[in-house]
């Protein structure tokens, strides 16, 4: 039986009687941006988390830990409406995501374990298209920038297929950020990063919280981040 | 957006120019093929363009579907497209109006010079040019379905044939009779405008069909 351990997961404070429930509600609804209730995953004939109940307000992380397999990357594919999870669901600002459809994929950028980039464009173009087929506008000196702070600036116009896997990854960390989404969902975001690039990518989590977004990060590396509101999600595969 | 999705698909098949060219010429070659086997007898070649070229269009159109989505599904840009917050049919829509420039369209283009070599007369050769016109971009259409819902697996090619191909039956037996009744001296208008409900039909459907597969095979 593999089920996520209770004691980590519950951010509720847990209502006492109707009136605490009553209140602890109405404060929810008004600074939690992101609702998770009694979450259940099933891939196959295996379950890999059940009754997960978490929540995020802005300015919040959420880490999400456990071995190989634990669910932490379907989770993530749950949480941005990818897959479907078998039972529970998933709000953001109190309506469920489904229901929200691309107004709430307005709000989210997902960076995958795949980096999502196409080898026969340059990085420059891949970060421009990315931006136009999602319907932003994203302007040439904007993009250069972009690519200049992820220290990419002398491979602007090489093909990504010539790029190595952790500047490939500086690509994409570029796209996130040209994406300007309030939720990030992040995959093992600092694999095949270098130090510097590992820093970069903690302080771009660490401006993204100060912005007042929200960061749920799937990693196996410590974070290390400042960041005051970290809250941790244990999954525990068996 | 709608823009920005045919352009990018445009730009990628052009750097990928070699797997485009390889639909082309298996469409001039498989028609060639026809006279050089059956012989020159022009009333024979003239029996027999109509169903020769609708059928290789069809083969045609059927080698170039895996690439609708399936590259964009191995390298992962197909679950970042599903999470742009853009109504899905509208993208589907736009890959699959690339997939009919790069890959179709030049198939029409290049018909009636194709049709020369079976004799057909300047008319015939217009009204063939129509018909793949009008027909074409419903093999895109119903296409995208069968590539959509095939996406991942492994023997999709033959799968999405076995899927698709007699999806295809009706465009084919509408373009073939056009072009086959101009031959025979009579008015074609009844199979074009059969061809143009069908397009509008696969217009109105098949994006939202192929949108509901693409959230399954991704998920």
């Amino acid at each position: 039986m593999i089920m996520a351990t209770s004691a980590d997961v519950s951010y509720h404070p847990g209502p006492v009687n109707n009136l605490h429930f009553l209140i602890y509600y109405s404060i929810a609804w008004a600074s939690w941006m992101l609702e998770v209730t009694n979450l259940s995953c099933v891939r196959g004939t295996r379950r890999l988390f059940r009754d997960l109940n978490f929540s995020a307000a802005a300015g919040e992380l959420v880490e999400l830990r456990g071995p190989n397999g634990s669910g932490k990357t379907s989770l993530l594919r749950i949480l941005c409406g990818l897959s479907s999870p078998a039972s529970g669901e998933v709000c953001w600002q109190g309506k469920n995501i489904r229901a929200l459809a691309e107004q709430y994929l307005g709000n989210v950028a997902y960076l995958a374990h795949q980096n999502g980039l196409k080898d026969e464009l340059s990085a420059f173009e891949n970060l421009r298209m990315s931006c136009g087929v999602a319907g932003r506008s994203l302007a040439e000196a904007e993009a250069i920038d972009l690519l200049t702070r992820v220290g990419l600036a002398d491979r602007l116009y090489l093909p990504a297929r010539v790029l190595s896997a952790g500047q490939r990854r500086r690509l994409a960390l570029a796209r996130l950020l040209s994406l300007k989404c309030s939720l990030w969902l992040l995959d093992e975001v600092l694999t095949s990063l270098d130090d510097a690039a590992m820093q970069l990518a903690r302080q771009f989590i660490n401006d993204h919280l100060e912005d007042n977004g929200i960061a749920i990060i799937a990693t196996h590396q410590d974070l290390n981040l400042s960041a005051d509101r970290v809250r941790r999600i244990q999954l525990a595969g068996v | 957006m709608f823009a920005w999705v045919v352009w990018r698909d445009l730009i990628l098949a052009w750097r990928r120019r070699t797997d485009v060219l390889a639909t082309f010429f298996f469409f001039i070659i498989v028609v060639s093929l026809f006279p050089l086997g059956v012989g020159p007898e022009p009333q024979l070649l003239r029996t027999i363009a109509p169903g020769v070229v609708w059928v290789a269009a069809l083969l045609a159109s059927m080698l170039a579907l895996g690439r609708t989505f399936g590259n964009d599904y191995q390298d992962g840009t197909l679950e970042q497209l599903l999470l742009t917050p853009q109504p899905l049919f509208l993208i589907v829509l736009a890959k699959v109006l690339a997939q009919w420039i790069v890959s179709e369209l030049p198939l029409v283009l290049v018909a009636p010079v194709l049709g020369m070599q079976f004799g057909l007369s300047q008319n015939t050769l217009w009204i063939m040019t129509l018909s793949l016109l009008l027909g074409t971009p419903v093999l895109s259409l119903i296409g995208s379905i069968g590539a959509a819902l095939t996406l991942g697996l492994r023997a999709a090619n033959v799968l999405v044939a076995l899927l698709v191909l007699p999806l295809y039956i009706p465009v084919l037996i509408f373009g073939a009779g056009a072009i086959e009744s101009t031959v025979n001296g009579l008015e074609p208008q009844a199979y074009l405008l059969l061809l143009g409900a069908t397009l509008v039909l696969a217009l109105a459907f098949a994006p939202w069909a192929t949108s509901a597969a693409l959230r399954i095979s991704v998920e």
